[in-house]
């Protein structure tokens, strides 16, 4: 496109205050259909001829060495196919490429109860799962660590030799501003412990993947994953084939929630079965084993030291997490970052200290869920603000917004944060819920509590280093009228689908049904990184924008040509394309595009985005930086009953700035389902494990690896809800648009507690917060002594010396300060420094031409 | 339908009813109604999240009833009429509980949907006007991870609405949010 002219004017700026046709309409999703009449296909609905079925043999044991595999039993039954042990596939993998720990099956030792040993694949599921159970593994135990502190204690034998610190996986330990000082300056220093149980994400949909064999050595996975091109990646280097030899089709999720976001040992294991043994090959965990899959949220003991002066505002703060990680690595660096990163960006913290470490322990790999990392953190903040709002007289709305961070600003860690609507969502969910009439002042055993968050609209880097487009967008159009959207993205039912669809649709003033689409094949799409960080609605948006709008612009030169008029007069809307002056004088949208397929051939156009580059240059800043962020705030209502400590959740407030919603529906859907996914955080949800006793193994087992146990809120659990949306386009924003999938979960798990403090007045410090912890409080309460539960001690850890980053404030320029000369870090696609001169043109430079 | 000598043991030979159309299927005996829908029948509408009677993702209609398919063996349901997702609509024309969960916002992910459309489906055929606390009742063996629940129960009721002629159609705040300056009123929580 770089031949081409700007057609600044052409049909109306949609990035300006005007109305938009179909943005912020609540049309039919554009998979609506499919999934009302089952015809989505999930992985598990694929059926290949030749299909074998696929088995995992998953270790019985906590951690040991694995003495002997014995296969033989297995091979022996009828209709078995063949097997696949580790040595077979001894390349290891991981999502980042700092803890690549994973193997496709183990190849010396199991880490985890539920760990992969070996795989069979049978011509049926029943064959394969009797012959998984026929292979015989010998171990050789060796001791297991099943928390944090038992990590810190057993440096030795370190389950992998890369972590920081015997069995500390990674230490973090940044330091922004004078924070002793800030203390000094404080007039109340308030110190809390708190703790965040690990849980999963528990989507409905159990993984599932098919390995199916091509011509020419070549093979397709088909798999539930949200993050196709990352498990492309991971193929490539377990199966040491070029990646040009191997295809990810990623199918619908039936729910991520970050769950289907790592490349997965059984994607691994299916690819390479297909090419072992010539037929397409599958695998569905069973609902246990995707307990074992895991990934959820890591359970993080934290301690909160915070200095106000007496008008509430916040003088500095020290932040410290401890995280038990699981087994592997996974995204757990990242995790590790993200329970400090978000920190600074609601309220203004002029010094901030974050130190954090992740452990490694004997159970399932955690990962990113909803709200990766921030949410712990957050319940940590918003529960020490309600605390210090009682010690200093001041309301815990009001104490929030006197410490609003400012729009167009840069935060103690370095952090930009652009538009702020929290003031907007703070005054809406107080005015919807009679906070100022009602709360303090509700009768005994009812109670109101408040709380904030912030998230990203996406993660300001990929994964992986590189300096290429995160998102792009491929449009084809022709003769028929009918465009044809290729991207990368995958539907996770967040409504993926529908931004792209809708986006393309707006611009060049068609119908959703004038539109394709082809997503999440690494085949047939440019590259997307997938559905995590919310960044979808942001990196999918910004590049269709610009695919339409190339595309747009190609028509309307032909269009003008043909009738004679002035490109900047042309207007796209209602299927048509005409001067604004003489709306008869135009062509229907399919005779503009053959005016412009006569013209100029064959018809295609590309968008691509790449984030802004974030101020932060000190090492770990990589973490936490986004285009712009989300803000919520809620109210929750809470009944308390006294006696049991049993409670019910009557109602929430939610305001979510939320820029522009693409579909209101889908949007608050997504407000929806936060609030009650926050909520199964807040009361009942929580993935832990127990020892067996000593005569049974004394196994490290997940207590509960079941629906039915896990307990997850169900219809009756569910309060009424009064969703806000705050609606100001954020210009950094595709059509104004930020994120709602994750940001309205964060105020939920800390407005329930703090409004069970306002009910009965016990503080618990913890969550799930179960009615057994409310009875212990109350309890505590009738005796006399304070009415708090949750941890009291934080153990001693050593995060090392700490990297020293002057704020903004105080003059820095985003560098540590004793930082060993920061040379650029390079990547094969060039360096910062060409990143951002291809930013700069990001229209035309580093792009690929239409 | 095939002898039972001409078949290896362990397996039945049956013409399935789904949907009134007529399935001459082989299985193995041991096989869940779940599993013969899928893998035989390849109606594949129908899904499954535990397999063990606990997420309702799976249930189908057998005889007009709601059952979970795959707690009931496929020898179980050879006299019986089963109704599957791929069923509900009349034609081309999708059935009201099908456009109300489309159109609504009640399908996110979709992937418990066609197990909560099939019990909502069988609750509306006995009474086309319930109380929401009925739709609770009716759907307490359904999980859905995703939307929350409301708008499930809210669109069961805007199906049941359609279905009886009536113009009744969830409130204006369901499609575009609550008015942000409105004070507070209560509520029945
Ligand atoms: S699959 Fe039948 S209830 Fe879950
Ligand atoms: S829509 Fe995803 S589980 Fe219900």
């Amino acid at each position: 496109m770089a031949a081409n002219p700007k057609v600044e004017a052409v049909g109306r700026d949609l990035r300006s205050g005007e109305e938009y046709r179909l943005i912020g309409t609540a049309f039919r999703r554009v998979d609506g259909r499919a999934k009302v009449t089952g015809r989505t296909q999930f992985a598990d609905d694929l059926d290949f001829p030749r299909m074998a079925y696929v088995k995992l043999v998953r270790s019985t044991v906590p951690h040991a060495r694995i003495r002997n595999i014995d296969l033989s039993a297995a091979l022996a039954m009828d209709g078995v196919l063949g097997t696949l042990v580790g040595a077979e596939l001894p390349d290891k993998f991981g999502i980042l490429p700092v803890s690549e720990d994973e193997h496709a099956l183990a190849v010396d030792t199991v880490r985890f109860v539920g760990d992969p040993v070996a795989a069979v694949a049978a011509v049926s599921e029943d064959i394969a799962h009797e012959a998984a159970l026929a292979v015989k593994v010998e171990y050789e135990l060796l001791p297991s660590i099943s928390s944090f502190d038992e990590a810190l204690r057993t440096p030795e034998p370190q389950m992998h030799d890369y972590a920081d610190d015997g069995n500390i996986h990674k230490k973090v330990s940044l330091k922004f501003g004078d924070v002793e000082e800030g203390f000094e300056e404080a007039d109340m220093i308030l110190e809390d412990t708190c703790y965040f149980e690990g849980n999963t994400h528990l989507a409905m949909e159990q993984h599932s993947a098919v390995g199916v064999p091509e011509d020419a050595g070549r093979v397709t996975v088909y798999s539930s994953t949200q993050t196709p091109h990352y498990v492309h990646r991971a193929l490539t280097k377990v199966l040491g084939l070029p990646a040009s030899r191997i295809r990810v089709v990623a199918c619908s999720n039936g729910g991520g929630f970050g769950g289907k976001s790592d490349p997965f040992n059984h994607e691994m294991v299916v690819a390479k079965l297909a090419l072992k043994l010539g037929r397409p090959c599958k695998v569905t965990l069973t609902r246990e084993e995707v307990f074992y899959c895991h990934r959820g949220r890591h359970p993080v003991l934290m301690h909160l030291k915070t200095g106000f002066k007496e008008d509430g505002s916040i003088t500095s703060q020290h932040l410290r997490t401890a995280l038990d990680g699981g087994a592997f690595g996974s995204y757990g660096v990242a995790s590790t970052y993200y329970t400090g990163a978000l920190q600074t960006t609601t309220y203004r913290i002029p010094n901030y200290w974050f130190e954090g470490a992740r452990a490694f322990t004997n159970k399932p790999p955690c990962g990113p869920k909803r709200g990766h990392g921030t949410p712990q953190p957050r319940f940590a903040f918003e529960v020490h603000l309600d605390k210090a709002a009682h010690h200093l007289g001041i309301d815990p709305a009001e104490l929030r917004l006197r410490n609003l961070q400012p729009p167009d600003s840069v935060t103690a860690n370095w952090l930009r944060i652009g538009l702020i609507e929290l003031r907007e969502c703070i005054e809406a969910v107080v005015r919807g819920s009679g906070w100022k009439e009602r709360y303090g002042k509700l009768p005994e055993g009812r109670g109101l509590g408040l709380a904030c968050g912030a998230y990203l609209c996406g993660a300001g880097l990929p994964i992986y280093w590189n300096h290429m487009p995160q998102s792009g967008v491929q449009i084809k159009l022709d003769r028929s009228g009918c465009v044809a959207v290729f991207c990368g993205e995958t539907e996770i039912g967040q409504g993926s689908d529908s931004v792209l669809a809708a986006i393309v649709a707006e611009v060049l003033g068609i119908e959703l049904e004038d539109i394709r689409l082809c997503v999440g094949d690494t085949d047939l799409t440019p590259v997307d990184l997938g559905s995590y960080s919310s960044r979808v609605t942001m990196m999918v948006g910004h590049a269709a924008m610009q695919a339409a709008e190339r595309a747009r612009d190609i028509i309307a030169r032909a269009v003008a040509a043909q009738l004679r008029v002035s490109e900047t007069e042309l207007v796209f809307a209602d299927r048509r394309v005409f001067p604004a002056g003489d709306p008869d004088d135009g062509l229907d949208f399919s005779a503009a595009v053959v005016a412009a397929e006569a013209r100029y051939g064959t018809l295609g156009t590309t968008g691509s985005y790449i984030p802004p580059r974030a101020p932060g240059r000190y090492r770990g800043a990589g973490v936490g930086p986004s285009p712009t962020y989300s803000y919520s705030a809620a109210v929750v209502e809470v009944e308390v009953d006294p006696q049991t400590g049993v409670y019910d959740c009557r109602h929430v407030w939610m305001a979510h700035d939320i820029g522009q919603a693409i579909n209101p529906v889908l949007a608050l859907g997504q407000i929806e389902g936060s609030i009650y996914m926050g909520l199964g955080e807040a009361m009942m949800e929580e993935q832990v494990f127990r020892r067996l006793p000593k005569k049974l193994s004394a196994a490290l087992v997940h207590k509960m690896p079941s629906l039915l146990e896990y307990k997850s809120p169900g219809f009756h659990d569910m309060p009424g809800i009064t969703s806000y949306m705050i609606e100001s386009r954020d210009e950094r924003a595709p059509m104004g648009a930020k994120e709602v999938g994750q940001g309205p979960l964060l105020p939920i798990m800390p407005a329930v507690v703090n409004a069970i403090f306002d009910a009965v007045g016990v503080r618990v410090d913890q969550v799930p917060a179960t009615p057994e912890l409310i009875l212990k409080g109350l309890e505590a309460k009738a005796r006399g002594r304070p009415a708090r539960v949750g941890p009291t001690r934080f153990p001693r850890v050593d995060y090392g010396t700490p990297v020293e980053v002057p704020t903004p404030e105080q003059g820095g320029d985003g560098r540590a300060r004793h930082d060993p000369k920061h040379r650029g870090l390079r990547s094969a696609s060039g360096t910062m420094k060409d990143r951002d001169e291809a930013l700069k043109e990001r229209r035309s430079a580093t792009l690929t031409t239409a | 339908m095939a002898t039972a000598t001409a078949l290896p043991t362990g397996f039945t030979a049956a013409v399935l009813r789904v949907n009134g159309d007529e399935y001459p299927v082989v299985f193995p005996t041991h096989h869940t109604l779940l599993e013969v829908l899928r893998e035989q029948c390849g109606l594949t509408g129908t899904k499954h999240g535990c397999e063990l009677g606990e997420c309702g993702a799976c249930a189908v209609r057998v005889d007009g009833e709601a059952v979970l398919s795959c707690l009931k063996l496929a020898v179980e349901v050879r006299d019986s009429e089963v109704e599957t997702v791929e069923g509900l609509q009349d034609g081309n024309e999708l059935h009201p509980l099908q456009r109300a969960f489309a159109d609504f916002g009640a399908a996110q992910c979709g992937y418990c949907t066609p197990g909560i459309l099939m019990v909502a489906n069988a609750l509306l055929d006995r009474n086309d006007d319930p109380e929401d606390a009925e739709i609770y009742e009716a759907l307490s063996g359904n999980l859905c991870r995703c939307t929350g629940y409301h708008r499930i129960v809210t669109a069961v009721r805007w199906a049941g609405a359609m279905a009886r002629g009536d113009d009744w159609r969830p409130p204006e705040e369901d499609f575009h949010g609550a008015d942000s300056q409105a004070p507070h009123a209560e509520r029945s929580g």
